[in-house]
């Protein structure tokens, strides 16, 4: 098992959402972060006085899925969130040890 | 010793306030239930005045005898008339009391539309501070409501309209007629007013009432001012000792000076300076009054925590929280202000409310698409919705003195010349660590003080005929009516800078001594919500703790 975690531009959650459900991934967690990578921050102004915004919002999405279907649906999250402009984002792939489904108790691979 | 001199201040206020007390004797009834307001004298030229007796150089003078035996023939003829039909003066008894009867309703419901205006001042300045601080905020825009009210009541307005003299729109009732003067340069200048104390004696009138909710809401928007300049770092109790002190004695005595028949009202008739301090709807009165007490108080607490750095001088920009609230509250003051300058003549049958009206709304368009665009394409390349709200408030304030004296023309430079006003003094004010949360100083302040001096520019001449007791009509310098006007306008600015600066420094040392001003900065980083109110503004909801300061953004 594997997790995959991506960071990519809140417009573009709907977007992977539908191409991972294309590939018949069922599951996966999202939530609001905020962070920066190369594309840094930026300046703004109000009421006369500058202030730079360092940290801009992002969303992390996670999901866990059998080793076979990983790269599939890495494929499919870079063709999606792709815009080809800086802050895109980034996708990480870790391995997983175990997996329990609370509800039935499988465990394994049968549980993501 | 300290209650002894406590009873020595006593006597000795007795002793000077007990003659004048005892002089009010011979004092016009007070009419409580409202019958007797609004009669036959009401209805303008309908009773012809009976001339008076033609002294002996008169007689000789055969334009002066004509005069007199046509003005005599007419109040005989009247009577005459009146006597045989009697129905003809019972309708002008009614139609007098009707005119009166539409007076009050206009300033009773007038009243109640700036009434509002307290809730479009709390969405304001809460809207501009920091979601920490939305309750805190907020209930001093509440409380001050209540405060303020009952201070008047007690004795802000016996100060401030207790020699006020007739009330001419309102039924001529002349009960509120103690003022204490001083005798300078061969004059009796007005000082402060000295009956109507709790709305009792000759302030249970409903004259008297009306004209005490009307101004009543006026005060209340000059005391809600300053907590919108040193929020969120001002302690709730510091605070309550201001509110107490705003109705009683910080508004009132310069409130006397230009609208209870003060000396500053009387530089017409005493000096030949133009109508004296004209100031119709309170740019002076209302607004440069809280303009100098949040100055005042804003210099005196300090800056917020974050704003500058150790040095002092880089400027951090603490964000508003709500930027939906603070424009919805500024439609709401918009929306309030059309009671606030029409309301100000105090009679719906004064027809010149049409005027005052669109001047008001000509001035705030033009202030806040000045504002924009400045700010747009001249300071900070976006168009800055903060400062948008900041200009459309700017050119109301500015146009409050002015309204009923200038044209349509005069009114969109007063607002154009606000709009412009307004952005320069945030910065001004900005740079020497002045800091006002929510721009207070620079839209009140400053342009309270530039819409009195526009009048001793801009009045065109076409209203105002018998103000403050001078014949014909205001004029300002552009307008052929020389500087006279000019200078007395400035006085009043002068006078209300002065005497409230003092007043200011007075009270927040008196809150310092007895409670102290500024809040911990261990409370204010936290937010002033809970350690102060109990209860935060936003409670259960996720706060993006990442914008509540400079230093973590």
């Amino acid at each position: 098992m594997k997790k995959i975690e991506a960071i990519i531009k809140p417009f573009k959650l709907e977007e992977v959402k539908d191409a991972l459900n294309e590939i018949g991934v069922e599951g996966m967690t999202v939530s609001e972060v905020k962070g920066f990578g190369r594309q840094k921050g930026h300046t703004e102004i109000y009421r006369g006085s500058e202030y730079t915004v360092d940290f801009l919002p992002k969303i992390k999405l996670e999901l866990v899925l059998p080793e076979a279907r990983v790269a599939a649906a890495i494929a499919a999250i870079i063709k999606a969130a792709k815009t080809g402009k800086i802050g895109d984002g980034k996708v990480f792939v870790s391995p997983v040890d175990e997996a329990v489904r609370i509800r039935t108790e499988e465990k394994g691979e049968a549980a993501v | 010793m300290k209650k002894l001199l406590w009873i020595l201040v006593a006597t000795v206020g007795l002793f000077v306030a007990g003659p004048s007390l005892r002089a009010d004797d011979a004092a016009p009834k007070a009419d409580p239930n409202g019958s007797a307001t609004g009669t036959i004298s009401d209805v303008p030229g309908f009773v012809p005045a009976t001339p008076a007796e033609l002294g002996a150089d008169d007689k000789n003078d055969t334009n002066k005898v004509a005069a007199y035996m046509d003005a005599k023939k007419a109040a005989e003829d009247y009577a005459a008339q009146s006597k045989i039909e009697p129905l003809a003066v019972k309708l002008a008894d009614s139609v007098g009391h009707n005119r009166v009867a539409i007076n009050f309703m206009w300033t009773l419901v007038t009243g109640f539309l700036v009434m509002f205006m307290q809730a479009g001042f709390a969405m304001v300045e809460t809207g501009l501070c920091r979601a920490k601080n939305a309750s805190h905020t907020m209930a001093m825009n509440f409380m001050i409501y209540p405060l303020g009210m009952l201070g008047f009541y007690v004795c802000g307005f016996a100060f401030m309209f207790g020699g006020l003299g007739a009330m001419g729109t309102l039924g001529g009732y002349a009960g509120l007629n103690h003022e204490i003067t001083v005798n300078l340069f061969g004059h009796d200048w007005g000082l402060i007013g000295w009956k109507g104390f709790f709305l009792q004696g000759a302030g249970y009138d409903t004259a008297a009432f009306a004209l005490f909710l009307f101004q009543m809401v006026f005060m209340d928007t000059t005391a809600t001012i300053p907590t919108g300049g040193a929020a969120e770092r001002w302690k709730f109790s510091a605070f309550m000792i201001y509110g107490c002190l705003i109705g009683t004695v910080m508004y009132p005595i310069f409130g006397n000076w230009v609208w209870g028949g003060g000396w500053l009202s009387q530089l017409g008739t005493n000096f030949g300076l133009g109508h004296g301090h004209v100031d119709f709807a309170g740019s002076s009165v209302v607004h440069m009054q809280g303009g100098v007490i949040a100055l005042i108080f804003c210099w005196l607490i300090g800056p917020r925590h974050g704003k500058y750095d150790k040095a002092g001088k880089l400027v951090n920009p603490i964000m508003p929280h709500n930027i939906p609230m603070v424009m919805l509250g500024t439609f709401i003051l918009a929306f309030g202000w059309f009671g606030f300058n029409p309301g100000s003549t105090l009679a719906g049958t004064d027809l010149r409310i049409a005027v005052v009206a669109v001047n008001t709304m000509l001035a705030s368009a033009t202030a806040a698409l000045t504002t924009t665009v400045y700010m747009w394409w001249f300071k900070t390349k976006k168009p800055d919705p903060s400062m948008m709200c900041n200009g459309m408030l700017a050119g109301l304030v500015a146009i409050t003195a002015p309204c009923a004296f200038v044209s349509a023309g005069g009114a969109a430079w007063i607002g154009i010349i606000s709009g412009i006003l307004v952005v320069e003094a945030v910065f001004f004010f900005d740079k020497r660590r002045i800091d006002d949360a929510v721009g207070a100083i620079a839209v009140h302040g400053v342009n309270g003080a530039w819409g009195c001096l526009a009048v001793g520019l801009f009045a065109d001449g076409t209203y105002g005929d018998g103000y403050n007791g001078v014949a014909g009509t205001v004029k300002g310098l552009f307008y052929g009516g020389g500087l006279n006007q000019f200078w007395a306008q400035c006085i009043g600015v002068t006078a209300c800078f002065v005497t409230l600066s003092i007043l200011s420094m007075i009270v927040y040392f008196i809150a310092e001594k007895l409670v102290g001003n500024r809040v911990s900065l261990e409370v204010e980083i936290e937010g002033l919500d809970v350690p102060e109110m109990g209860v935060a503004g936003y409670s259960g909801m996720v706060m993006d703790k990442q914008s509540e300061t400079p230093y973590a953004r």
